[in-house]
């Protein structure tokens, strides 16, 4: 892109603009190129998914959000997010306090392994608990013996939402963490503070916002989690089918308003995600001029 | 309380920032750690805090070893060099954090501490600021608010790292006066590390000199000035004219002249390295006997003081000298003229101890 | 047997850190290869816990008392949740995959669907990263450089790909890509060109959700490169294009690579999003992962572990690259 405007550029009619300005053409053709992109790939589906949720009204809306089948997948979907939401914050945040405020071998490393979920597909995810937990895994005849079940079952859905999920907090809060150094919790520990009270009252208020954007994006991901899921589910309708799922056999049924509709639920999570994003980079953004 | 450092090492993986250092802090008393950058001393200080590990060594507090304490119990009061005020707090509740953190038989009540901490806060002048938050303070008094909030738990000793590091010039003369005249009114055995000597002379009983992760000096601020022990100390405090060059019948003999040597300064035919600092120059015409021939490039008049910038006759190195501005007024010098340079003092050293520098 | 190693660990004292780690990597290597001799699993778990444990002991071992508190709890918690939830399960790829014969491997990953999807995963995956590095600097440009109205709400909608489940994209962008969709029935009914259920639809879909990642990394350092810099060159006689071409975008060239490799990694395991617009025709428009889930489905676990095995491979390569990638962008950054 740059190619093209900087031969257009050298026509050198700068003289009267500052020496860091575009000229009006090319900052609207930016503006242009870069809004019409937005439109079309965010915009457009984004607009499309409450459209088709209420093309046959709020009465055919609400009914297939009420249905049995919905009604368990949401349930399911909430349940899911409930354990394996809690279970990242407390790696998050012992991983992060470990790997911001310590100094040790094997760190990076360490920071490289719990990245390591973001770049494995969400298919091998769930793969790997079928790997272990099915009839034929590793752990499967023991599995049949004492009768746990795993796979196709609620247990490996949380796992799966695990996997999936399991760097995000700690993603957010490293960064944050090390930015503030360890000054703050020395103190602390020099007036006589000890390990929990220096974490609650010092290090948490100071990374309170990204803590919680990094809980909001989990869940968000954790309830909308759809490969891993898909995987380990089985699709048994009203036991193991999540939201996602349930989107997905609604719209191979040609179910397209019921399908939309669950999805819509989907699409405001995420909405609201974004907005508390937005609240929270402000909020950050006004504690550091503050501090600064 | 007394402190006593013991053969302390420290490293950093290839860096030795502690080698053997060993030292007493007298009880009641002010101790400055002055040295440059990088050379170990607020590594010491950490150390003796319990906020870093030495690999070898004992700390000893009032004679107990203290070395496998955790700073929880060492019971210091430690001010940071950025002051590490907690940002989410009020002045008053970083101030009493120190009390509400205790253990809940030895926390003193809700009252008890309200009283504290207005003290302590009329104590550094600053009681009017309690509801405030420290990024709304100047950096004077968030230094302050540290201090008071060190102070808060009652610490056997206070610990200070370069506690003016970070203020401006103004700010820091005025905090240095005060920090003085609170130690007299506490007596509470004080160290502090700075790499500015006039601090460290103006303010501290006790001044240690620390370069490469040892220690070079001990001694009061008069006697470190004017007695050094190693040349580093010599060259880092104030400013200093340095010659080398061999002992030739008692005298240092370099290009630009001779220095006549006190007594037991070095064998004959030794190589030796004298320091002179430029107010121990006189300044004369005459034209024979021992002194150093210089010319004179300018002449400064600084308060009571002139600065006369001179480069040797023969050698064209640069060379310093101060006399009272009457005895310049009286001598008249031309620049370009040529001079002699006689020290009323010297300080010897073997040239090699200078080469290791 | 953990007790054993924590002592071991003890003994070890200092300086061991690095080795015992690499140990600990080598013990889970000899897990794989030992499995795949013997065909035991159990040894090879067991081989993999002592690994594990071993590491743990070593680490806390070497954790003498640490000024800030905690260490030792939360290195436990890290590096128990890490092997038993994401290390141990994904080397069953790999053991599974070790315990197969060559000709079982090799039938399973040269099938034609599967060197087809491979075509496609990579060639729609590298496509997308590029389309997404050209309009991702755009719009990060426009973001970071330029006031206009609903700039605050485009800023913050960006992210919408990370937030929004993929299923749902999925269906929203066939539906907009169908040929009575919004977009579909022009480009469709009108031009003639097939998006939904065709490769382009993958294409499409891997756009969307690699649109982040570009702007995400760009805008920052956009945001940071100081006005002096531009100003500098200007003053210099450069022109306002010589500027851009010469100063800004070098200083933007390793976010843009970090961008599209991130980009590309994740389009390349992306699967929620794309199998619904895709149309999934053997041959032409089934993407790797969607093989994956196919053989699972017909209860080929060695076939589809196989495949996994190759992607992990590759997502592993892609992790390092991009690692190194963020070293040499900060050292870069650093010395200036």
């Amino acid at each position: 892109m740059a190619g093209g405007t900087a031969s257009l550029y050298a026509r050198g009619r700068e003289t009267q603009r500052g020496a860091t300005q575009d000229p009006a053409w090319a900052k609207w053709t930016i503006i242009g190129l870069g809004l019409a992109f937005f439109a079309l790939f965010l915009l457009a589906p984004l607009a499309l998914v409450f459209t088709e949720a209420l093309r046959r009204g709020w009465g055919a809306y609400l009914k297939a959000l009420t249905e049995p089948d919905a009604l368990s997948a949401i349930r399911l979907t909430l349940l899911a997010a409930a354990i394996a939401v809690p279970v990242n914050l407390v790696f998050g945040v012992a991983a992060s306090w470990l790997i911001a405020k310590h100094r040790f071998r094997g760190r990076t490393l360490l920071t490289t392994l719990i990245d390591l979920p973001f770049s494995v597909s969400p298919v091998i995810a769930g793969l790997v608990y079928v790997l272990v937990f099915s009839s034929q895994g590793w752990l499967g005849p023991w599995l049949q013996e004492s009768g746990y079940k795993i796979i196709f079952a609620v247990p490996g859905i949380v796992l799966a939402t695990v996997f999936v999920t399991f760097p995000f907090i700690a993603r957010e809060l490293i960064p944050l963490m090390e930015a503030q150094g360890t000054e703050e919790e020395e103190a602390a520990v020099v007036l006589g503070a000890g390990g929990l009270t220096t974490f609650l009252r010092v290090t948490l208020p100071n990374v309170k916002w990204g803590l919680l954007y990094g809980v909001i994006l989990c869940n968000a991901r954790a309830m909308g989690e759809f490969g891993a899921v898909s995987v380990v589910s089985g699709h048994i309708r009203g036991l193991t089918n999540t939201m996602p799922l349930h989107v997905e056999i609604l719209y191979n049924e040609y179910q397209f308003s019921a399908a939309f509709a669950v999805a819509s639920l989907l699409a405001l999570l995420a909405l609201v995600t974004l907005l508390i994003k937005t609240v929270v980079e402000w909020r950050v953004a006004r504690a550091q001029r503050e501090g600064a | 309380m007394s402190i006593r450092v013991e053969h302390i090492n420290k490293r950093f993986g290839d860096f030795t920032a502690l080698n053997d250092v060993t030292l007493d802090v007298p009880d009641g008393k002010l101790t400055a750690l002055l040295g440059p950058s990088g050379c170990g001393k607020t590594t010491l200080l950490r150390v003796i805090a319990g906020l870093e590990q030495a690999d070898s060594g004992r700390i000893l507090f009032n004679g107990e070893d203290s070395s496998r304490a955790h700073v929880r119990e060492r019971n210091v009061g430690f001010v940071f060099q950025h002051y590490a005020l907690f940002r989410h707090m009020t002045v008053f509740e970083n101030v009493a954090f120190g009390l509400r953190v205790k253990p809940r038989r030895e926390r003193p009540s809700d009252s008890e501490i309200r009283a504290k901490v207005t003290r302590l806060l009329e104590l550094v002048h600053l009681d009017w600021l309690g509801h405030r938050y420290p990024a709304q303070l100047s950096g004077g008094q968030r230094q302050r608010i540290a201090l008071a909030r060190a102070l808060a738990v009652e610490p056997r000793v206070l610990l200070l790292d370069e506690p003016f590091g970070a203020l401006d010039a103004k700010v820091r003369k005025d905090l240095r006066r005060w920090l003085r005249d609170l130690h007299h009114q506490l007596g509470l055995t004080s160290i502090f590390v700075t790499h500015d000597q006039e601090e460290a002379l103006e303010l501290a009983d006790q001044v240690v000199l620390i370069n490469k992760g040892a220690v070079e000096q001990v001694g009061e601020p008069a006697q470190v000035y004017s007695q050094p022990a190693t040349p580093f100390v010599q060259s880092f405090l104030g400013h200093s004219n340095l010659f080398e060059g061999r002992v030739v019948s008692g005298a240092l003999q370099v290009e630009d002249g001779g220095l006549a040597l006190p007594a037991g300064s070095g064998a004959e035919g030794a190589r030796v390295a004298a320091y002179v600092r430029p107010h121990e120059f006189h300044v004369t015409r005459e034209t024979s006997g021992p002194g150093i021939e210089a010319k004179v490039a300018r002449a400064l008049e600084l308060g009571a003081l002139a600065r006369i910038e001179l480069v040797g006759a023969r050698s064209g190195r640069p060379f310093e000298a101060e006399i009272p501005k009457r005895e310049l007024a009286q001598l008249a010098l031309a620049p370009g003229e040529t001079v002699r340079l006689v020290p009323d003092a010297l300080r010897v050293f073997p040239a090699q101890e200078v080469a290791a520098e | 047997m953990a007790e054993a190693a924590l002592q071991q660990g003890v003994a070890a004292r200092r300086g061991f850190g690095g080795p015992a780690l690499w140990a600990g990597l080598l013990l889970v290597g000899a897990a794989v290869f030992f499995a795949s001799r013997g065909g035991l699993v159990p040894s090879g778990l067991i081989l993999a816990l002592y690994a594990l444990f071993a590491l743990l002991g070593v680490a806390l071992a070497k954790a003498r008392s640490r000024v800030l508190p905690g260490f030792r709890l939360t290195l436990a918690i890290t590096i128990l949740m890490l092997f038993l939830i994401i290390l141990i399960p994904l080397s069953a790829v790999f053991i599974n995959t070790a315990q197969l014969s060559w000709s079982q491997i090799w039938s399973a990953i040269s099938a034609p669907r599967a060197v087809a999807s491979y075509k496609l995963s990579f060639g729609a995956s590298l496509l997308a990263a590029a389309v997404n590095v050209v309009f991702g600097l755009i719009l990060a440009w426009a973001i970071t450089r330029y006031r206009f109205p609903g700039r605050k709400l485009v800023d913050a909608l960006i992210d919408l790909p990370f937030a929004l489940p993929t299923a749902v994209a999925g269906i929203a962008l066939t539906a907009l890509y169908a040929k009575n969709g919004w977009f579909g029935a022009f480009l469709e009914g009108q031009l003639g060109i097939k998006i939904a259920f065709s490769q382009l639809g993958v294409l499409v879909a891997l756009i969307f959700i690699g649109l982040p990642f570009v702007v995400r990394t760009v805008q920052p350092v956009l945001e940071d490169l100081d006005a002096e810099y531009e100003e500098a060159a200007a003053s210099l006689g450069a022109n306002r294009a010589q500027t851009i071409w010469r100063v800004v975008l070098p200083a933007l060239y390793p976010a843009l690579l970090t961008g599209f490799a991130m980009a590309f990694a994740r389009a390349l395991g992306e699967y929620g999003s794309v199998i619904f617009i895709a149309g999934n025709i053997p041959l032409v428009s089934e993407i790797t992962p969607l093989i994956i889930i196919t053989k699972l489905e017909q209860y080929d676990y060695a076939g589809a572990t196989a495949i996994a095995a190759v992607m992990l491979v590759v997502s592993f390569a892609l992790l390092l690259a991009i690692n190194a990638l963020q070293v040499w962008s900060a050292r870069r950054t650093e010395r200036s």
